[in-house]
């Protein structure tokens, strides 16, 4: 039974689902994209960002959001550490496809157990004055659980895009997988622009998380659910291209939200994948790739 | 000469295995080999593609699954014997691979390894609403009555796992022996020049496909007789592709005994780990294994001992 | 050519050869030794561990009065990491190796099931924890289940939840349906539908949602769109909070709400749903009412959480703990009035008697499982804002079914 009420509900909702995904997305977009780097273990780092925004809330009563932004500058920290790394094991002896893929999944696994000895398996939530209220517009419901996230989500990617087509490095970065030649000619070191793009994206983890925990209660290996999502929403989105990206996160929120409100939510992963799969089969660069 | 050791060995694992079933009666190493066997298997048919090619699958655990879930079909429809299960599952996974791999072998690397994640979790939703297989609330699976020559069923399903063991590393070194293996690592280090050469590149990687996906699913369809109880969370356990992606890594990819070097190394450490140590540290050791070989040993065990020698030799000349 | 082609193979010998060797070390002491498997990594490492720390303060209890027959009671275990495949290597490690005298089982459903062929071919007494109906497929008489499902463990599940809902006037007409996709939510959900139509209602909405879903949100506005009078939901911790946040967050009206949600037990998720509680009737098995203050359980409880202090574990330990518990009590005091290890006279002194536990008396039917159903039905009331202290207390988690451990009744409908 189809209503009006219900449908633009249905959009409405999904709108915000997939503002939040393109929070979780973005980093990946980042390293996967631009990088080449197929950092398989961001939705661990981003797991890794919501129980910093527990442990704050929780014991201080900091806001979560804020909480996110702040500890940004220290994700931005391991990711540039995370940089030197895989460039003096992989990069440089030039093994970076198969071996930075297994070294990122063997990371993955270290950090989850490392926060299960420390946290334990309990689901970890977190408290605001927001949570569990709703803004009702007309007959629109939108929870302000999901409404912060998506506005976050959506200002941080917006930050995103106007540093990389606004500054200098940033434009290094959009050049660094695609032009070598160009980057050369700006004078930018290749070495020091995916250093500094790694550490934005694993600094975008940070906020995904305090996001994420606002949303759906959090524990050490909630992370794989989104491995496959978020891979999706990057390649359908046309691998690097950050605006895509976004448009890719609503698209797979917004069917999310349609599959689970009038069909059956069980089979609503099978459809981002399925889509995920029918656009590699038939045009691999993405639906807003590049030809 | 380089045929028969290997032949010779291949007969000595096998009647060792046999007797072994005659004369141990401690069940324990039969429970605990069959787990190290599969991930054997697991690991040797995840390098077919991955080691010898260069291409990642990630979706391991579907076409382990898949093959799970044939045997819980067919065994639950007409009762077929274990024999016609394993083939089932082998011919399905099988095509399986071969479509998986003609749909998305002609993309790039890191494109093929994401769209195997996705095929699994694809064929995950699938399982979790079909029905008639248990969907997502899993299904019981009893062991038949008799167990062939042998004192009891998991003795049966031990020699199983021994014999498709050796296979699966019999097939995985005709492959790297023969001229398609000179194909494959011609694809794994250029591609494009391996074509130019005249290199059948899209033929090869669909043989190993379908090899990796074959041999994925035998590795599975025995699998409900052993644990009798299944469902879709067991059945495509992440923890099966980790496995599957370590054990060659840490082995050794480029050769056909990598994998098994390294299976047997992972296997016996986390066997081990199970019954002494008993705590997350186990996928920890899973964890800090990988990265470190990685980083430190790219080849492998086996690249570390052909270091060694390479020195030893350069000693002694 | 045959150096190269013998190292490899000389290198898998001698791997084979060392992990043979270093699984063949047996322990050996005389004390009575009772081996298990027991999730202490993965999805199921919360409830593991839970109920090793309750095992554990019933072996030094019973060690302090002497023992079992004489003899001092040690623990073999192992962390099955909440995967199956790992059961039958640990149960046969626990037999053939370790050679324990007794064995219990792990938590939960899936972790109980595989270790069923080897113990069955043993024909050892096998106590469970918390599995669901395991077996109806297996049909082993030395079988027994701990957890108060009752005797037809799918149905009597929620049949406090419909027998409450039908003592209510007028009858509701109509219910939806919701389980998240794994085992035991599909299998309590498919009890409710059962009951369902046996009472002739109409079934609205009964669909499926993906296990770990980030956000049910649309899920319950289609289920508010439906317009039942009652809603069931068989769901997991992750599944279940976000649930009852949509159902506040989009103002669900149904008259009852709740039935086989897992994790609104637990003290932490408690806390941080708070008042959004409110109303909701859900399943339980032990909450802190004085209908169920049986002998013992105070003192119990007051170790764990004791125990439990730091070890990543719900504090209080109410739903499972006092549970893992009593079957070491069940299997204990059996051992002691037979006065020997004789699997079957064990098994059947087990069947015939009724056990006084800390969870209460104690008689299992034919099947292994409990003689009479003590599902909880509990009414969250009263519940205040963050703050955790009050789900340790009477008043909060009023028991509504069964008649026999009763403390209040309904609040009905749930919302206005």
């Amino acid at each position: 039974m189809i209503t009006l009420e219900l449908f633009l509900n249905a959009v409405v909702a999904g709108l915000m689902l997939g503002g939040f995904y393109a929070a979780v997305a973005l980093g990946l977009s980042i390293t996967f994209g631009q990088l080449d780097i197929v950092n398989i273990a961001h939705p661990t780092f981003v797991i890794l960002g919501s129980f910093v925004a527990y442990i704050l809330n929780q014991n201080f009563g900091i806001d979560p959001v804020l909480i996110g932004v702040v500890f940004m500058p220290v994700f931005y920290l391991i990711g540039t550490t995370l940089y030197r790394v895989y460039y003096v094991s992989f990069e440089r002896t030039g093994q970076e496809s198969l071996s930075g893929l297994a070294f990122f999944f063997g990371l993955m696994f270290i950090i989850e157990v490392v926060l299960i000895l420390t946290f334990g398996v309990d689901y970890r939530l977190v408290n605001a004055a927001y949570i569990g209220k709703t803004l009702h517009i007309g007959f629109l419901d939108m929870p302000f659980r999901m409404l912060v996230p998506a506005i976050a989500a959506t200002i941080m990617t917006g930050a995103v895009v106007l540093y990389m087509t606004k500054t200098f490095m940033g434009k290094a970065i959009m050049a660094v997988s695609q032009d070598r030649l160009a980057l050369q000619l700006m004078g930018a070191d290749p070495i020091k622009v995916k250093r500094i793009a790694l550490g934005i994206a694993i600094a975008t983890a940070s906020l995904a998380g305090a996001l994420l925990i606002i949303i759906q209660p959090v524990e050490p290996s909630v992370g794989r659910l989104y491995i496959g999502r978020i891979f999706a929403i990057v390649v359908l989105g046309g691998m690097g291209s950050i605006s895509g990206t976004f448009v890719a996160a609503i698209l797979i929120g917004v069917v999310e939200s349609f599959i689970a409100t009038f069909y059956g939510p069980s089979w609503a992963p099978a459809v981002g994948f399925g889509i995920l799969l029918l656009t590699l089969a038939i045009r691999p660069q993405g639906i807003f790739g590049r030809a | 000469m380089k045929i028969d050791k290997f032949w010779l060995s291949v007969l000595v694992i096998l009647i060792a295995g046999f007797a072994f079933t005659k004369l141990a009666d401690n069940e324990f190493y039969f429970f605990t080999t069959y787990v190290v066997l599969q991930g054997l298997i697991m690991a040797v048919a995840w390098n077919i593609l991955g080691g010898f090619t260069g291409y990642v699958n990630f979706g391991s655990a579907g076409f382990f699954a898949v093959g799970v879930y044939t045997t819980v079909a067919l065994n639950k429809a007409f009762g077929l014997p274990l024999p016609v299960l394993l083939l089932a599952a082998g011919v399905i996974c099988g095509l399986l691979g071969l479509a998986a791999g003609y749909l998305t072998l002609r993309l790039k690397g890191v494109y093929f390894a994401i769209a195997t994640l996705a095929t699994a979790l694809v064929l995950e939703t699938i399982v979790n609403n079909w029905k008639f297989v248990g969907g997502a609330a899993g299904t019981y699976v009893l062991q038949p009555k008799g167990s062939f020559i042998f004192d009891n069923y998991i003795e049966l399903l031990f020699m199983l796992m021994l014999v498709l063991a050796v296979a699966a590393t019999a097939i995985s070194r005709y492959l790297s022996s023969s001229r398609i293996g000179q194909g494959l690592a011609a694809i794994r280090d250029d591609e494009v020049a391996a074509e130019c050469m005249g290199v059948p590149t899209l033929r090869l990687k669909l043989i190993s496909t379908t090899a990796m996906g074959a041999l994925m699913g035998i590795a599975g369809a025995p699998f409900p007789f052993f644990v009798t109880f299944v469902d879709p969370v067991s059945a495509f356990a992440l923890v099966i592709a980790v496995n599957a992606i370590a054990m060659p890594m840490i082995g050794g990819t480029a050769v056909w005994y990598g994998p098994v070097i390294g299976a047997l190394l992972l296997g016996a450490i986390q066997e081990t780990a199970t019954v002494t140590i008993s705590s997350e540290l186990n996928l920890l050791i899973v964890g800090v294994m990988l990265v470190l070989f990685i980083t430190l040993a790219p080849k492998g065990i086996v690249g570390l001992i052909q270091d060694y020698k390479k020195k030893k030799g350069a000693n002694n000349g | 050519m045959i150096k190269k082609v013998m190292s490899p193979l000389r290198i898998i010998a001698i791997l084979a050869m060392v992990a043979v060797v270093a699984f063949a070390v047996p322990a050996q002491s005389k004390n009575l030794k009772i081996g298990f498997s027991m999730a202490l990594t993965g999805p199921l490492a919360g409830a593991g561990k839970a109920a090793l720390i309750a095992m554990q303060i019933w072996k030094d209890d019973i060690n302090k009065k002497g023992g079992l027959l004489g003899r001092k009671v040690d623990f073999v275990f192992y962390d099955d990491a909440t995967s199956p495949s790992k059961v039958p290597g640990i149960y046969s490690k626990l037999l053939n190796v370790d050679k324990v005298d007794l064995v219990v089982s792990s938590y939960g459903t899936n972790e109980i099931s595989p270790a069923m062929p080897i113990i069955m071919r043993k024909g050892l007494v096998f106590m469970s924890l918390f599995g669901l109906a395991v077996n109806d497929k297996f049909n082993y008489d030395r079988y027994f289940q701990i957890m108060p499902a009752g005797p037809i463990p799918k149905d009597d599940w929620s049949r406090g939840f419909f027998n409450l809902a039908m003592a209510q006037s007028p009858k509701p007409k109509s219910i939806a349906l919701l389980a998240e996709d794994a085992d035991f939510a599909l299998s309590a959900v498919a009890g409710a539908r059962r009951h369902a139509k046996r009472l002739g209602m109409k079934i609205v909405y009964d669909k499926t949602f993906p296990f770990g879903s980030p956000d049910v949100t649309s899920v319950m506005r289609a289920i508010k769109a439906a317009n039942a009078d009652l809603v069931y939901v068989g769901s997991y911790p992750g599944g279940s909070v976000g649930l009852v946040k949509a159902a506040n967050e989009l103002g669900l009206k149904a008259k009852m709400f709740g039935g086989g949600m897992v994790g609104l037990q637990f003290a932490g998720i408690q806390k941080n749903l708070g008042p959004m509680l409110n109303g909701i009737v859900n399943y339980d098995f032990w909450v802190p009412e004085p209908t169920l203050n049986f002998p013992g359980v105070k003192e119990f409880l007051k170790k764990y959480q004791a125990g439990a202090k730091g070890k990543g574990v719900d504090p209080f330990g109410h739903y499972l703990p006092p549970y893992a518990y009593a079957y070491l009590q069940v299997l204990g005091d059996a051992v002691t009035a037979v006065g020997s290890l004789d699997q079957k006279k064990i098994a059947a002194y087990i069947h015939k008697t009724t056990f006084t536990t800390v969870v209460g008396p104690v008689k299992f039917a034919k099947n292994g499982e409990w003689a009479k159903t003590r599902t909880l039905q509990v009414q969250f009331r009263d519940v205040k804002a963050n703050n955790i202290g009050q789900f340790n207390k009477p008043g909060k988690r009023i028991v509504l079914y069964p008649s026999s451990v009763k403390s209040g009744s309904i609040k009905y409908p749930y919302k206005q």
